[in-house]
Protein backbone atom coordinates (compact mmCIF):
# COMPACT_ATOMS: atom_id res chain seq x y z
CA UNK A 1 0.00 0.00 0.00
CA UNK A 2 2.61 2.68 0.88
CA UNK A 3 5.87 3.44 -1.01
CA UNK A 4 7.70 1.17 0.15
CA UNK A 5 7.17 -1.32 -2.61
CA UNK A 6 7.26 1.21 -5.13
CA UNK A 7 10.92 2.07 -4.01
CA UNK A 8 13.20 0.26 -6.68
CA UNK A 9 13.74 -3.79 -5.70
CA UNK A 10 17.03 -3.81 -5.74
CA UNK A 11 17.47 -6.17 -3.12
CA UNK A 12 21.23 -6.53 -1.01
CA UNK A 13 22.39 -9.93 -1.92
CA UNK A 14 23.22 -10.17 1.91
CA UNK A 15 19.79 -9.65 2.82
CA UNK A 16 18.39 -12.26 0.26
CA UNK A 17 20.31 -14.84 1.98
CA UNK A 18 19.86 -13.42 5.49
CA UNK A 19 16.17 -13.77 5.12
CA UNK A 20 16.25 -17.05 3.62
CA UNK A 21 18.55 -18.73 6.43
CA UNK A 22 16.28 -16.95 8.48
CA UNK A 23 12.92 -18.41 7.49
CA UNK A 24 14.59 -22.03 6.22
CA UNK A 25 13.93 -23.62 9.64
CA UNK A 26 9.58 -22.62 8.40
CA UNK A 27 9.90 -23.34 5.19
CA UNK A 28 11.67 -27.41 5.28
CA UNK A 29 8.91 -27.56 8.15
CA UNK A 30 6.60 -26.73 5.22
CA UNK A 31 7.99 -29.21 3.28
CA UNK A 32 8.37 -31.59 5.15
CA UNK A 33 5.27 -31.66 7.24
CA UNK A 34 2.81 -30.01 5.44
CA UNK A 35 2.98 -29.15 1.71
CA UNK A 36 4.51 -32.48 1.29
CA UNK A 37 2.07 -34.42 3.50
CA UNK A 38 -0.84 -32.71 1.92
CA UNK A 39 -0.13 -33.88 -1.62
CA UNK A 40 0.69 -36.89 -0.80
CA UNK A 41 -2.22 -37.45 1.07
CA UNK A 42 -3.85 -36.81 -1.87
CA UNK A 43 -2.53 -38.97 -3.77
CA UNK A 44 -2.73 -41.81 -1.24
CA UNK A 45 -6.66 -41.45 -1.44
CA UNK A 46 -6.48 -42.97 -4.75
CA UNK A 47 -4.53 -45.89 -3.68
CA UNK A 48 -4.50 -48.97 -1.13
CA UNK A 49 -2.19 -49.01 1.24
CA UNK A 50 -1.38 -50.34 4.64
CA UNK A 51 2.03 -48.67 5.49
CA UNK A 52 4.34 -51.88 4.51
CA UNK A 53 3.62 -53.63 1.57
CA UNK A 54 3.83 -52.12 -1.63
CA UNK A 55 1.31 -49.28 -2.82
CA UNK A 56 -1.62 -50.34 -5.11
CA UNK A 57 -3.56 -47.77 -7.62
CA UNK A 58 -7.08 -47.92 -6.85
CA UNK A 59 -8.17 -45.32 -8.69
CA UNK A 60 -11.41 -43.63 -7.09
CA UNK A 61 -12.62 -46.66 -5.43
CA UNK A 62 -12.22 -44.74 -1.76
CA UNK A 63 -14.22 -42.48 -2.93
CA UNK A 64 -16.94 -44.88 -4.06
CA UNK A 65 -16.37 -47.21 -1.27
CA UNK A 66 -17.18 -44.13 1.42
CA UNK A 67 -20.80 -43.84 -0.29
CA UNK A 68 -21.36 -46.93 0.81
CA UNK A 69 -19.87 -46.88 3.91
CA UNK A 70 -22.71 -46.90 6.92
CA UNK A 71 -19.69 -45.66 9.35
CA UNK A 72 -19.05 -42.77 7.12
CA UNK A 73 -22.31 -41.66 7.20
CA UNK A 74 -23.00 -42.30 10.49
CA UNK A 75 -19.77 -40.01 11.53
CA UNK A 76 -21.22 -37.79 9.69
CA UNK A 77 -24.41 -37.37 10.76
CA UNK A 78 -23.06 -37.04 14.79
CA UNK A 79 -20.29 -34.87 13.88
CA UNK A 80 -22.94 -32.43 12.31
CA UNK A 81 -25.32 -32.38 14.97
CA UNK A 82 -22.50 -32.17 17.42
CA UNK A 83 -21.56 -29.09 15.47
CA UNK A 84 -25.44 -27.87 15.40
CA UNK A 85 -25.78 -27.85 18.97
CA UNK A 86 -22.08 -26.92 20.25
CA UNK A 87 -21.29 -23.93 17.91
CA UNK A 88 -24.47 -21.58 18.82
CA UNK A 89 -24.62 -22.74 22.56
CA UNK A 90 -21.02 -21.78 23.34
CA UNK A 91 -21.05 -18.53 21.04
CA UNK A 92 -24.25 -17.42 22.71
CA UNK A 93 -23.17 -19.01 26.54
CA UNK A 94 -19.73 -17.10 25.92
CA UNK A 95 -21.08 -13.67 24.78
CA UNK A 96 -23.83 -13.62 27.55
CA UNK A 97 -20.61 -14.10 30.26
CA UNK A 98 -18.48 -11.70 28.73
CA UNK A 99 -21.40 -9.00 28.46
CA UNK A 100 -21.04 -9.95 32.30
CA UNK A 101 -16.98 -10.09 33.21
CA UNK A 102 -16.78 -7.08 30.61
CA UNK A 103 -17.85 -4.58 32.76
CA UNK A 104 -15.78 -2.19 35.03
CA UNK A 105 -16.46 -3.30 38.21
CA UNK A 106 -13.58 -4.55 41.18
CA UNK A 107 -12.76 -8.11 41.42
CA UNK A 108 -14.29 -8.99 38.10
CA UNK A 109 -10.55 -10.45 37.04
CA UNK A 110 -10.62 -12.79 39.52
CA UNK A 111 -14.11 -13.96 37.71
CA UNK A 112 -12.50 -14.08 34.55
CA UNK A 113 -10.01 -15.98 35.81
CA UNK A 114 -12.57 -18.58 36.80
CA UNK A 115 -14.29 -18.88 33.84
CA UNK A 116 -10.64 -19.28 31.65
CA UNK A 117 -9.80 -22.07 33.78
CA UNK A 118 -11.37 -24.61 31.95
CA UNK A 119 -10.20 -23.73 29.02
CA UNK A 120 -6.88 -24.78 29.86
CA UNK A 121 -7.70 -27.82 31.40
CA UNK A 122 -8.45 -29.27 27.62
CA UNK A 123 -7.03 -32.98 27.42
CA UNK A 124 -7.74 -36.59 28.66
CA UNK A 125 -7.96 -35.24 32.14
CA UNK A 126 -10.40 -32.79 32.13
CA UNK A 127 -12.61 -35.76 29.71
CA UNK A 128 -11.83 -38.26 32.57
CA UNK A 129 -13.29 -35.59 35.59
CA UNK A 130 -16.57 -35.14 33.47
CA UNK A 131 -17.07 -38.79 32.60
CA UNK A 132 -17.10 -39.31 36.63
CA UNK A 133 -19.70 -36.27 36.76
CA UNK A 134 -22.22 -38.36 34.14
CA UNK A 135 -21.55 -41.00 36.42
CA UNK A 136 -25.50 -42.41 36.22
CA UNK A 137 -25.65 -43.75 40.01
CA UNK A 138 -23.00 -41.70 41.90
CA UNK A 139 -22.16 -38.86 39.89
CA UNK A 140 -22.45 -35.02 40.20
CA UNK A 141 -25.23 -34.51 38.07
CA UNK A 142 -27.56 -36.93 38.73
CA UNK A 143 -26.90 -36.64 42.57
CA UNK A 144 -28.04 -32.34 41.55
CA UNK A 145 -31.14 -34.13 39.73
CA UNK A 146 -32.33 -36.55 42.15
CA UNK A 147 -32.62 -33.55 45.20
CA UNK A 148 -34.67 -31.78 42.11
CA UNK A 149 -36.81 -34.95 41.88
CA UNK A 150 -35.58 -35.47 38.40
CA UNK A 151 -34.24 -39.07 37.86
CA UNK A 152 -30.88 -38.42 35.49
CA UNK A 153 -30.50 -40.46 32.73
CA UNK A 154 -27.87 -42.79 31.98
CA UNK A 155 -25.43 -40.09 30.03
CA UNK A 156 -22.33 -41.70 28.49
CA UNK A 157 -24.11 -45.13 28.53
CA UNK A 158 -27.07 -44.05 26.61
CA UNK A 159 -27.12 -43.71 22.98
CA UNK A 160 -29.86 -41.25 23.01
CA UNK A 161 -28.25 -38.97 26.08
CA UNK A 162 -24.51 -39.40 25.01
CA UNK A 163 -23.71 -36.87 21.99
CA UNK A 164 -25.46 -34.24 24.40
CA UNK A 165 -23.71 -35.10 27.23
CA UNK A 166 -20.84 -34.49 24.88
CA UNK A 167 -21.93 -30.89 23.95
CA UNK A 168 -22.54 -29.99 27.86
CA UNK A 169 -18.51 -31.46 28.21
CA UNK A 170 -17.57 -29.34 25.95
CA UNK A 171 -19.06 -26.54 26.48
CA UNK A 172 -17.53 -26.12 29.68
CA UNK A 173 -13.93 -25.61 27.94
CA UNK A 174 -15.55 -22.26 26.28
CA UNK A 175 -13.23 -20.03 27.97
CA UNK A 176 -11.32 -19.04 24.56
CA UNK A 177 -13.97 -17.74 23.00
CA UNK A 178 -15.20 -15.84 25.94
CA UNK A 179 -11.62 -14.05 26.50
CA UNK A 180 -11.91 -12.75 22.74
CA UNK A 181 -15.63 -11.53 23.59
CA UNK A 182 -14.44 -9.51 26.27
CA UNK A 183 -11.48 -8.00 24.35
CA UNK A 184 -14.16 -7.38 21.41
CA UNK A 185 -16.26 -5.67 24.01
CA UNK A 186 -13.78 -3.51 25.81
CA UNK A 187 -12.99 -2.08 22.28
CA UNK A 188 -15.88 -1.35 21.71
CA UNK A 189 -15.90 3.23 22.50
CA UNK A 190 -18.12 3.91 25.30
CA UNK A 191 -18.73 7.20 23.71
CA UNK A 192 -21.36 5.14 21.91
CA UNK A 193 -23.36 3.81 24.15
CA UNK A 194 -23.30 7.78 25.83
CA UNK A 195 -24.47 9.20 22.80
CA UNK A 196 -27.40 6.51 22.63
CA UNK A 197 -28.32 7.25 26.15
CA UNK A 198 -28.97 10.79 25.25
CA UNK A 199 -31.39 9.75 22.07
CA UNK A 200 -33.17 7.69 25.20
CA UNK A 201 -32.06 3.70 24.06
CA UNK A 202 -33.10 1.63 26.30
CA UNK A 203 -30.58 -1.23 27.42
CA UNK A 204 -32.02 -4.05 24.86
CA UNK A 205 -31.64 -1.13 21.70
CA UNK A 206 -28.30 -0.12 23.07
CA UNK A 207 -27.50 -4.03 22.82
CA UNK A 208 -28.94 -4.22 19.32
CA UNK A 209 -28.08 -1.54 17.87
CA UNK A 210 -24.71 -0.78 19.35
CA UNK A 211 -23.06 -3.54 20.89
CA UNK A 212 -24.01 -6.46 18.22
CA UNK A 213 -23.16 -4.56 15.25
CA UNK A 214 -19.82 -3.44 16.73
CA UNK A 215 -18.79 -7.01 17.80
CA UNK A 216 -19.80 -8.70 14.86
CA UNK A 217 -16.22 -8.91 13.47
CA UNK A 218 -15.35 -10.96 16.85
CA UNK A 219 -18.65 -12.99 16.56
CA UNK A 220 -17.30 -13.61 12.65
CA UNK A 221 -13.88 -14.72 13.69
CA UNK A 222 -15.14 -16.86 16.94
CA UNK A 223 -17.57 -18.50 14.71
CA UNK A 224 -14.80 -19.38 12.19
CA UNK A 225 -12.47 -20.73 14.77
CA UNK A 226 -14.99 -22.76 16.45
CA UNK A 227 -16.35 -24.40 13.54
CA UNK A 228 -12.72 -25.50 12.18
CA UNK A 229 -12.18 -26.99 15.75
CA UNK A 230 -15.48 -28.80 16.29
CA UNK A 231 -15.34 -30.72 13.13
CA UNK A 232 -11.87 -31.87 14.11
CA UNK A 233 -12.92 -33.14 17.85
CA UNK A 234 -11.42 -35.99 18.81
CA UNK A 235 -10.31 -36.16 22.73
CA UNK A 236 -13.64 -36.18 24.05
CA UNK A 237 -15.06 -39.06 22.27
CA UNK A 238 -11.94 -40.77 21.77
CA UNK A 239 -11.52 -41.34 25.72
CA UNK A 240 -15.44 -40.64 27.25
CA UNK A 241 -17.36 -42.80 24.71
CA UNK A 242 -14.41 -44.49 22.64
CA UNK A 243 -17.37 -43.22 19.60
CA UNK A 244 -19.73 -45.18 21.56
CA UNK A 245 -22.58 -46.45 22.82
CA UNK A 246 -23.85 -48.07 19.15
CA UNK A 247 -22.26 -45.16 17.67
CA UNK A 248 -23.61 -42.82 18.90
CA UNK A 249 -20.79 -40.08 19.63
CA UNK A 250 -18.83 -41.53 16.47
CA UNK A 251 -17.13 -38.20 15.57
CA UNK A 252 -15.65 -37.61 12.03
CA UNK A 253 -12.07 -37.77 13.53
CA UNK A 254 -12.40 -40.91 15.65
CA UNK A 255 -13.37 -42.67 12.88
CA UNK A 256 -10.66 -41.54 10.55
CA UNK A 257 -8.12 -42.54 13.29
CA UNK A 258 -9.95 -46.06 13.61
CA UNK A 259 -9.33 -46.38 9.74
CA UNK A 260 -6.11 -44.72 9.69
CA UNK A 261 -4.38 -46.37 12.95
CA UNK A 262 -6.33 -49.10 13.80
CA UNK A 263 -7.22 -50.78 10.53
CA UNK A 264 -3.97 -49.51 9.09
CA UNK A 265 -5.72 -48.61 5.87
CA UNK A 266 -4.02 -45.78 4.69
CA UNK A 267 -5.33 -45.24 1.19
CA UNK A 268 -9.02 -44.65 2.38
CA UNK A 269 -8.36 -42.90 5.71
CA UNK A 270 -6.75 -40.32 3.18
CA UNK A 271 -9.55 -39.98 1.34
CA UNK A 272 -11.86 -39.69 4.16
CA UNK A 273 -9.32 -36.85 5.48
CA UNK A 274 -9.40 -34.55 2.28
CA UNK A 275 -13.31 -35.20 2.61
CA UNK A 276 -13.49 -33.62 6.36
CA UNK A 277 -10.99 -30.97 4.73
CA UNK A 278 -13.22 -29.87 2.09
CA UNK A 279 -16.22 -30.18 4.57
CA UNK A 280 -14.34 -27.53 6.85
CA UNK A 281 -13.12 -25.39 4.18
CA UNK A 282 -16.84 -25.00 2.42
CA UNK A 283 -18.37 -24.22 6.07
CA UNK A 284 -15.51 -21.69 6.50
CA UNK A 285 -15.93 -20.41 2.83
CA UNK A 286 -19.84 -20.01 3.09
CA UNK A 287 -19.17 -17.93 6.79
CA UNK A 288 -16.94 -15.76 5.10
CA UNK A 289 -18.88 -15.27 2.55
CA UNK A 290 -22.33 -14.81 4.20
CA UNK A 291 -20.36 -12.55 6.91
CA UNK A 292 -20.69 -10.06 3.91
CA UNK A 293 -24.25 -9.71 4.79
CA UNK A 294 -23.81 -9.49 8.64
CA UNK A 295 -20.63 -8.06 9.82
CA UNK A 296 -19.72 -4.68 10.40
CA UNK A 297 -16.94 -2.88 10.07
CA UNK A 298 -16.17 0.40 10.97
CA UNK A 299 -16.04 3.30 8.58
CA UNK A 300 -17.57 0.32 5.65
CA UNK A 301 -14.55 -0.62 5.30
CA UNK A 302 -16.15 -4.26 4.61
CA UNK A 303 -17.76 -3.58 1.82
CA UNK A 304 -15.65 -0.57 -0.04
CA UNK A 305 -12.80 -2.94 -0.19
CA UNK A 306 -14.74 -5.78 -2.26
CA UNK B 1 -15.31 10.77 27.38
CA UNK B 2 -13.71 13.53 25.23
CA UNK B 3 -17.10 14.25 23.61
CA UNK B 4 -18.16 17.28 23.73
CA UNK B 5 -21.82 16.00 24.09
CA UNK B 6 -19.91 14.89 28.02
CA UNK B 7 -20.60 18.24 28.91
CA UNK B 8 -24.30 19.10 28.38
CA UNK B 9 -26.34 19.03 31.87
CA UNK B 10 -28.38 16.25 30.35
CA UNK B 11 -26.12 13.50 31.18
CA UNK B 12 -26.43 14.03 34.45
CA UNK B 13 -30.13 13.01 34.21
CA UNK B 14 -29.22 10.30 31.61
CA UNK B 15 -26.12 8.73 33.49
CA UNK B 16 -28.40 7.26 36.25
CA UNK B 17 -29.94 5.01 33.75
CA UNK B 18 -26.62 4.33 32.27
CA UNK B 19 -25.99 0.75 31.78
CA UNK B 20 -28.63 -0.57 33.79
CA UNK B 21 -27.50 -3.27 35.43
CA UNK B 22 -24.00 -2.35 37.61
CA UNK B 23 -25.24 0.65 38.55
CA UNK B 24 -25.73 1.91 41.77
CA UNK B 25 -25.27 -0.16 45.06
CA UNK B 26 -27.84 -2.21 44.78
CA UNK B 27 -27.08 -3.08 41.17
CA UNK B 28 -23.65 -3.66 41.88
CA UNK B 29 -24.82 -6.40 44.61
CA UNK B 30 -26.91 -8.35 41.97
CA UNK B 31 -23.71 -8.14 39.27
CA UNK B 32 -21.47 -9.38 42.30
CA UNK B 33 -24.29 -12.19 43.28
CA UNK B 34 -24.73 -13.14 40.04
CA UNK B 35 -21.07 -13.83 39.19
CA UNK B 36 -20.48 -15.44 42.38
CA UNK B 37 -23.27 -18.36 42.11
CA UNK B 38 -22.77 -18.11 38.11
CA UNK B 39 -18.70 -18.48 39.00
CA UNK B 40 -19.50 -21.32 41.71
CA UNK B 41 -21.23 -23.58 39.76
CA UNK B 42 -18.84 -23.04 36.79
CA UNK B 43 -15.88 -24.02 38.78
CA UNK B 44 -17.63 -27.15 40.54
CA UNK B 45 -16.51 -29.47 38.63
CA UNK B 46 -12.92 -28.76 39.67
CA UNK B 47 -14.22 -28.85 43.41
CA UNK B 48 -15.49 -32.05 43.22
CA UNK B 49 -12.64 -33.66 41.68
CA UNK B 50 -10.26 -32.48 44.74
CA UNK B 51 -12.86 -33.80 46.96
CA UNK B 52 -13.48 -37.13 45.19
CA UNK B 53 -9.67 -37.73 45.49
CA UNK B 54 -9.24 -37.36 48.71
CA UNK B 55 -12.28 -39.78 50.18
CA UNK B 56 -11.08 -43.23 51.24
CA UNK B 57 -12.71 -45.94 48.40
CA UNK B 58 -15.91 -46.97 50.39
CA UNK B 59 -16.60 -43.14 50.57
CA UNK B 60 -17.18 -42.57 46.85
CA UNK B 61 -20.45 -44.02 46.56
CA UNK B 62 -21.98 -42.73 49.46
CA UNK B 63 -23.71 -39.04 49.26
CA UNK B 64 -21.15 -37.25 51.66
CA UNK B 65 -20.14 -34.40 50.30
CA UNK B 66 -16.44 -33.74 52.27
CA UNK B 67 -14.10 -36.91 52.25
CA UNK B 68 -13.98 -38.01 55.76
CA UNK B 69 -11.02 -39.34 57.09
CA UNK B 70 -9.03 -37.12 54.47
CA UNK B 71 -6.62 -40.11 52.29
CA UNK B 72 -3.63 -38.22 51.19
CA UNK B 73 -2.63 -41.44 50.45
CA UNK B 74 -4.71 -41.36 47.24
CA UNK B 75 -2.36 -39.38 45.40
CA UNK B 76 0.99 -41.56 45.80
CA UNK B 77 -1.44 -44.60 45.19
CA UNK B 78 -2.64 -42.91 41.86
CA UNK B 79 0.91 -43.04 40.92
CA UNK B 80 1.36 -46.85 40.39
CA UNK B 81 -2.18 -48.56 41.54
CA UNK B 82 -2.70 -49.78 37.24
CA UNK B 83 0.83 -50.64 37.07
CA UNK B 84 1.71 -48.02 34.47
CA UNK B 85 4.32 -45.78 36.63
CA UNK B 86 3.37 -42.15 36.51
CA UNK B 87 6.79 -40.93 37.66
CA UNK B 88 8.34 -42.23 34.02
CA UNK B 89 4.93 -40.40 32.29
CA UNK B 90 5.63 -36.92 34.00
CA UNK B 91 9.60 -37.50 33.12
CA UNK B 92 7.83 -38.38 28.95
CA UNK B 93 5.85 -35.27 29.06
CA UNK B 94 8.35 -32.70 30.70
CA UNK B 95 10.88 -33.63 27.90
CA UNK B 96 8.28 -33.44 24.99
CA UNK B 97 6.96 -30.03 26.24
CA UNK B 98 10.30 -28.50 27.52
CA UNK B 99 11.25 -29.49 24.20
CA UNK B 100 8.32 -27.85 22.39
CA UNK B 101 8.09 -24.78 24.03
CA UNK B 102 12.34 -23.96 23.59
CA UNK B 103 11.95 -25.11 19.68
CA UNK B 104 9.23 -23.27 18.81
CA UNK B 105 9.67 -20.24 20.60
CA UNK B 106 13.51 -20.27 19.15
CA UNK B 107 12.57 -20.77 15.50
CA UNK B 108 9.75 -19.13 15.56
CA UNK B 109 11.46 -16.30 16.43
CA UNK B 110 14.09 -16.22 13.69
CA UNK B 111 11.29 -16.78 11.14
CA UNK B 112 9.50 -14.26 12.60
CA UNK B 113 12.13 -11.51 11.90
CA UNK B 114 12.73 -12.48 8.70
CA UNK B 115 9.38 -12.03 7.63
CA UNK B 116 9.30 -8.80 9.37
CA UNK B 117 11.87 -6.67 8.73
CA UNK B 118 14.42 -8.45 5.96
CA UNK B 119 13.28 -8.22 2.11
CA UNK B 120 14.37 -10.38 -0.49
CA UNK B 121 12.20 -11.74 -4.04
CA UNK B 122 9.66 -14.15 -3.44
CA UNK B 123 8.67 -12.81 0.33
CA UNK B 124 5.15 -12.00 0.13
CA UNK B 125 4.16 -15.32 -1.60
CA UNK B 126 5.73 -17.14 0.81
CA UNK B 127 4.35 -15.06 3.95
CA UNK B 128 0.64 -15.73 2.03
CA UNK B 129 1.93 -19.53 1.94
CA UNK B 130 2.21 -19.24 5.37
CA UNK B 131 -1.02 -17.63 6.78
CA UNK B 132 -2.66 -20.51 4.10
CA UNK B 133 -1.07 -23.30 6.44
CA UNK B 134 -2.68 -22.12 9.04
CA UNK B 135 -6.05 -22.92 7.78
CA UNK B 136 -4.91 -26.88 6.86
CA UNK B 137 -6.43 -28.97 9.26
CA UNK B 138 -4.00 -31.60 11.23
CA UNK B 139 -6.57 -34.74 10.29
CA UNK B 140 -5.08 -34.11 6.21
CA UNK B 141 -1.63 -34.13 6.95
CA UNK B 142 -1.81 -37.09 10.31
CA UNK B 143 -1.78 -40.19 7.58
CA UNK B 144 1.20 -39.22 5.29
CA UNK B 145 3.17 -37.83 8.19
CA UNK B 146 2.76 -41.08 10.31
CA UNK B 147 3.93 -42.94 7.18
CA UNK B 148 6.67 -40.91 7.00
CA UNK B 149 7.99 -41.11 10.58
CA UNK B 150 7.23 -44.99 10.35
CA UNK B 151 9.65 -45.35 7.13
CA UNK B 152 12.19 -43.31 9.24
CA UNK B 153 11.52 -45.90 12.11
CA UNK B 154 10.50 -43.17 14.51
CA UNK B 155 7.27 -44.82 15.83
CA UNK B 156 7.82 -45.51 19.45
CA UNK B 157 10.41 -43.26 19.87
CA UNK B 158 10.04 -39.45 21.18
CA UNK B 159 10.89 -37.94 17.82
CA UNK B 160 7.94 -37.61 16.51
CA UNK B 161 6.17 -35.55 19.11
CA UNK B 162 9.46 -33.78 19.30
CA UNK B 163 11.36 -32.63 16.50
CA UNK B 164 8.65 -31.11 14.24
CA UNK B 165 8.20 -28.19 16.99
CA UNK B 166 12.05 -27.12 15.95
CA UNK B 167 10.81 -25.78 12.70
CA UNK B 168 8.35 -23.53 14.23
CA UNK B 169 4.94 -23.02 13.60
CA UNK B 170 3.56 -20.87 11.40
CA UNK B 171 0.50 -19.52 14.00
CA UNK B 172 3.39 -18.83 16.57
CA UNK B 173 5.42 -17.62 13.92
CA UNK B 174 2.81 -15.16 12.47
CA UNK B 175 1.50 -13.16 15.75
CA UNK B 176 5.70 -12.40 16.62
CA UNK B 177 5.91 -10.97 13.12
CA UNK B 178 3.01 -8.68 14.08
CA UNK B 179 4.45 -7.94 16.89
CA UNK B 180 8.32 -7.38 15.51
CA UNK B 181 6.36 -5.10 13.10
CA UNK B 182 5.67 -2.49 15.92
CA UNK B 183 9.17 -1.70 16.58
CA UNK B 184 11.28 0.57 15.41
CA UNK B 185 13.77 0.26 12.71
CA UNK B 186 16.25 2.54 14.40
CA UNK B 187 17.38 0.05 17.05
CA UNK B 188 18.58 -2.37 14.41
CA UNK B 189 20.46 0.45 12.27
CA UNK B 190 22.15 1.44 15.26
CA UNK B 191 22.98 -2.34 16.37
CA UNK B 192 24.21 -2.99 12.18
CA UNK B 193 26.34 0.50 12.33
CA UNK B 194 28.24 -1.16 15.57
CA UNK B 195 28.73 -4.06 13.57
CA UNK B 196 25.99 -7.07 14.88
CA UNK B 197 24.99 -9.75 12.32
CA UNK B 198 21.34 -10.49 11.94
CA UNK B 199 21.44 -13.22 15.02
CA UNK B 200 22.92 -10.82 17.73
CA UNK B 201 20.02 -8.69 16.71
CA UNK B 202 17.91 -10.65 16.95
CA UNK B 203 18.34 -12.45 20.12
CA UNK B 204 20.26 -8.78 21.90
CA UNK B 205 17.82 -6.41 20.22
CA UNK B 206 14.76 -7.42 19.27
CA UNK B 207 13.43 -10.38 21.01
CA UNK B 208 14.33 -9.11 24.15
CA UNK B 209 11.59 -6.26 23.51
CA UNK B 210 8.88 -8.51 22.60
CA UNK B 211 9.02 -10.98 25.44
CA UNK B 212 5.51 -10.65 26.30
CA UNK B 213 4.90 -11.96 23.01
CA UNK B 214 7.21 -15.05 23.63
CA UNK B 215 6.10 -14.82 27.00
CA UNK B 216 2.68 -15.80 25.26
CA UNK B 217 3.45 -18.41 22.58
CA UNK B 218 5.78 -20.28 24.90
CA UNK B 219 2.71 -20.44 27.84
CA UNK B 220 0.43 -21.51 25.09
CA UNK B 221 2.91 -23.94 23.37
CA UNK B 222 3.04 -25.45 26.89
CA UNK B 223 -0.27 -25.88 27.33
CA UNK B 224 -1.06 -27.32 24.19
CA UNK B 225 1.86 -29.74 24.02
CA UNK B 226 1.09 -31.06 27.77
CA UNK B 227 -2.56 -31.54 27.05
CA UNK B 228 -2.40 -33.03 23.65
CA UNK B 229 -3.76 -36.45 23.48
CA UNK B 230 -4.05 -37.23 19.76
CA UNK B 231 0.06 -37.03 18.57
CA UNK B 232 0.95 -38.41 20.86
CA UNK B 233 -1.79 -41.70 20.54
CA UNK B 234 -0.84 -41.82 17.04
CA UNK B 235 2.68 -42.57 17.55
CA UNK B 236 3.52 -43.95 20.66
CA UNK B 237 2.19 -47.05 21.88
CA UNK B 238 5.11 -48.42 24.29
CA UNK B 239 3.55 -47.91 27.74
CA UNK B 240 6.93 -46.75 29.05
CA UNK B 241 6.89 -43.73 26.66
CA UNK B 242 3.39 -42.66 27.45
CA UNK B 243 2.86 -38.77 27.96
CA UNK B 244 0.68 -38.26 31.15
CA UNK B 245 -2.30 -37.52 28.83
CA UNK B 246 -1.70 -41.15 27.80
CA UNK B 247 -1.95 -42.34 30.91
CA UNK B 248 -4.79 -40.45 32.24
CA UNK B 249 -6.69 -42.29 29.24
CA UNK B 250 -4.93 -45.39 30.12
CA UNK B 251 -6.60 -45.44 33.57
CA UNK B 252 -10.35 -44.31 31.77
CA UNK B 253 -9.77 -48.19 29.74
CA UNK B 254 -9.69 -49.64 33.36
CA UNK B 255 -12.96 -51.98 34.09
CA UNK B 256 -13.59 -51.75 36.95
CA UNK B 257 -12.39 -47.60 37.58
CA UNK B 258 -11.33 -46.79 41.03
CA UNK B 259 -12.51 -43.25 40.83
CA UNK B 260 -10.39 -41.81 44.25
CA UNK B 261 -7.83 -42.38 42.21
CA UNK B 262 -8.64 -41.78 38.77
CA UNK B 263 -9.64 -38.32 40.01
CA UNK B 264 -6.24 -38.18 42.08
CA UNK B 265 -3.56 -38.64 39.27
CA UNK B 266 -5.93 -36.43 36.58
CA UNK B 267 -5.51 -33.79 39.17
CA UNK B 268 -2.23 -33.79 39.24
CA UNK B 269 -2.05 -34.24 35.44
CA UNK B 270 -4.33 -30.87 35.45
CA UNK B 271 -1.72 -29.65 37.76
CA UNK B 272 1.68 -28.24 36.06
CA UNK B 273 -0.94 -26.03 33.28
CA UNK B 274 -3.05 -24.64 36.15
CA UNK B 275 -0.10 -23.40 37.81
CA UNK B 276 1.44 -21.99 34.86
CA UNK B 277 -1.69 -20.35 34.40
CA UNK B 278 -2.01 -18.61 37.69
CA UNK B 279 2.06 -17.52 37.29
CA UNK B 280 1.37 -16.56 33.99
CA UNK B 281 -1.92 -15.43 33.91
CA UNK B 282 -1.81 -12.24 31.93
CA UNK B 283 0.32 -14.42 28.72
CA UNK B 284 -2.32 -16.70 28.49
CA UNK B 285 -4.87 -14.37 27.68
CA UNK B 286 -2.85 -11.83 25.76
CA UNK B 287 -2.05 -15.11 23.06
CA UNK B 288 -5.52 -15.82 22.65
CA UNK B 289 -7.19 -12.17 22.38
CA UNK B 290 -4.11 -10.78 20.22
CA UNK B 291 -4.45 -13.34 17.66
CA UNK B 292 -8.17 -13.02 17.77
CA UNK B 293 -7.96 -8.85 17.55
CA UNK B 294 -5.16 -8.10 15.42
Amino acid sequence: MTAKIKSKPSYRRREIIAFYLCISPWLIGVILFVAGPMLASFLLSFTRWDYFSSIQWNGLRNYEKMLDDEYFWTALRVTFTFAALYVPLSQIISLSVALLLAKKIKGVGLFRTFFYLPAILSGTAYVVLWVWLFEPDRGLINNVLSWLGIKGPRWLSDPNTALYALVIMSLWGMGSSLMIYIAGLKNIPEQLYEAAELDGARRFSRFYYITLPMLSPTIFFNLVLVLIQTFQSYTTAAVATGGGPLDSTLFYLVYLYRRAFVNQEAGYAAALAWVLFLIILFFTLLVVRSSQAWVYYEGGKGKEKE
Amino acid sequence: MTSPLSELPVKISASFTRRGLGRGIFGKFLIYLLLSVTSLIYIFPIIWMLLTSLKPSYQVFSPDLLPNPVEWSNYPRSFTYTGLDFGKLYLNSTIITLTNVVGTVISSTIVAYGFARLHAPGKNLLFLLLLATMMIPFPVTMVPTFALFNFLGWIDTLLPVTIPALFGNAFNIFLLRQFFMTLPVELEEAARIDGANTMQIIYRVMAPLIIPAEAAVAVLTFQNTWNDYLTPQIYIRDQSLYTVAQGIRFLRGSLNPQWELMMAASLMAMLPVVILYLIAQRYFIEGITLTGIK
